[in-house]
């Protein structure tokens, strides 16, 4: 399966939609113009110019399904950084922003097969496309959803994922928990932050599934090993791994 | 298009480095992990390196006798596609040089697909691989190559992307064409020339 010979273009998006739905995060939702669908999983890298020319480019996760008009990322402000500042703080209505994609073939999802999504932190953005995925094609059966993070704040589309039934699992600062996870919170007590336990995934396995685990490099890295553990095949199991710092 | 993108002005830690290639920026002292893969654990009584295809001499190496090789050290950069680089680091391990020496190519050789324990497999242009410009390495700045950074031991071909410097490296066979590896069929550009910012198939 070799890809056709034409590059990806730089497309003009132009944002249609800002929110902050919590402090350190933006969702941005963008028009762009002749976009090729994308399957669940995929990403697009943003490209910022400076006035110099000078350029920095990231990868975001798509959290919208091709269904969707719009492509919505969801990005998590890292204080330091380069990129993610920007779109949290600069990005308005009505901005332009240079995006190329969809890109990456191999941590996609097309709904055809079961699978067990693993997400920790802004990890959990590929998995929403996936769960949104899932119910536009009548088969959520097909997917099981674990995701992790600090406290609920700190989760992403925390809302949606409990509302679907996803496992949540949160680390420390129970406040709002028990709204959030109900019954499901059992499994995530008293962990130190950012582990994932046995118990936690175990009871999601369904087997003969594909495995999909994506977050920080430590948190990709005991999830994947974990599911290994719990009797995964390796080969089952595709991971992606958000840089830079692990 | 491609004009300003109002209000960014870039953060002057990534700006300052004339030494980046286009698009790329220094993560200074941290080494971000990049995988697709279960991180495995590779047993070095098994593991060994095999030489093969279009070679007068098809040749493996168990992990001794790859140890017992001369010893070559690479110094300077590198460069993944997910635009991090990071400057003045190093490995040591052997030159592919004295590998595919041995096993001596044949004339018709032209380009190779590298594979690991994993099954991840990449590919590169024979001479990509020649002329001192990559290694299989096993130490990184003078401490054994950490799992999760290919370890024990991987490939590095640091004037290319980084994703062609495979890591868990356990065979590389020598072709008369060029055939895409993993990245290369889900996208991924077939010689990936940062210098000449070729991420993508078509770049
Ligand atoms: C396939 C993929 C998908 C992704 N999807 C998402 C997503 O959906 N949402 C999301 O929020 N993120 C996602 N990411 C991560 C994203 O691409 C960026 O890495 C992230 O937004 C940080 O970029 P930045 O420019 O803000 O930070 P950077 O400027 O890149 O800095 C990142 C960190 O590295 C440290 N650092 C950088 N340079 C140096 C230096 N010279 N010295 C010391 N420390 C340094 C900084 O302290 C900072 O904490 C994804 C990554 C990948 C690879």
């Amino acid at each position: 399966m070799t890809e056709p010979r034409s590059g990806i273009p730089w497309r003009d998006a132009t944002v249609r939609h800002v929110s902050h739905p919590v402090p350190r995060a933006v969702q941005l939702r963008l028009e762009v113009p002749d976009r090729p669908e994308h399957l669940p999983g995929q990403h697009y890298v943003v490209r910022l110019t400076a006035e110099d020319g000078y350029r920095a480019s990231r990868s975001y996760s798509l959290a919208s399904t091709a269904a969707d008009p719009l492509v919505e990322l969801f990005v998590e402000r890292l204080d330091d950084g380069e990129v993610s500042p920007y779109l949290a703080d600069e990005v308005r209505t009505g901005d332009h922003l240079e995006v190329r994609g969809p890109i990456g073939r191999w941590f996609t999802w097309s709904g055809e097969t079961p699978a067990l999504a693993v997400g920790g932190g802004t990890g959990v953005v590929p998995l929403v496309a996936m769960l949104r995925h899932s119910i536009e094609i009548g088969r959520p059966d097909l997917l099981r959803v674990a995701a992790f993070a600090g406290s609920p704040e700190e989760l992403p589309y925390a809302g949606e994922l409990s509302a679907a039934g996803a496992l949540l699992g949160f680390s420390r600062d129970r406040r709002g928990l028990e709204a959030l996870a109900g019954p499901r919170l059992s499994a995530a007590r008293d962990r130190p932050t950012g582990r994932v336990r046995g118990e936690d995934l175990e009871a999601l396995l369904a087997g003969g599934q594909t495995a999909y685990v994506c977050g920080s490099a430590g948190f990709a890295e005991s999830a994947s090993s974990l599911l290994v553990t719990l009797g995964v095949a390796p080969e089952q199991i595709r991971v992606e791994r958000f840089g830079p710092t692990g | 298009m491609a004009g300003p993108t109002r209000g960014f002005t870039g953060s002057a830690r990534h700006r300052r480095n004339s030494r980046l290639p286009p698009g790329q920026y220094d993560v200074g002292s941290a080494y971000p992990v990049l995988t697709a893969e279960v991180t495995p654990d590779v047993d070095l009584s098994e593991w060994k390196l095999t030489v093969d295809g279009l070679v007068a001499e098809a040749t493996s190496w168990s992990w001794e006798e790859i140890r017992a090789l001369p010893g070559s050290e690479f110094h300077g950069d590198i460069h993944c596609v997910t635009t991090w680089s990071k400057l003045d680091t190093s490995f040591g391990g052997v030159s592919v040089d004295t590998l595919l020496d041995a096993a001596r190519p044949s004339a018709e050789a032209t380009h190779v697909l590298v594979s690991s324990t994993t099954g991840y497999t990449t590919n590169l242009p024979l001479a990509d691989l020649r002329g001192g410009q990559a290694w299989v390495v096993w130490t990184h700045e003078g401490q054994p190559l950490p799992r999760e950074h290919g370890g024990p031991v991987r490939l590095l071909v640091p004037h290319l992307y980084f994703w062609k410097s495979a890591k868990w490296v356990s065979r590389m066979t020598l072709l008369d064409h060029d055939e895409p590896g993993f990245w290369e069929q889900n996208g991924y550009h077939d010689r990936g020339d940062p210098w000449k910012e070729q991420r993508y198939q078509g770049d």
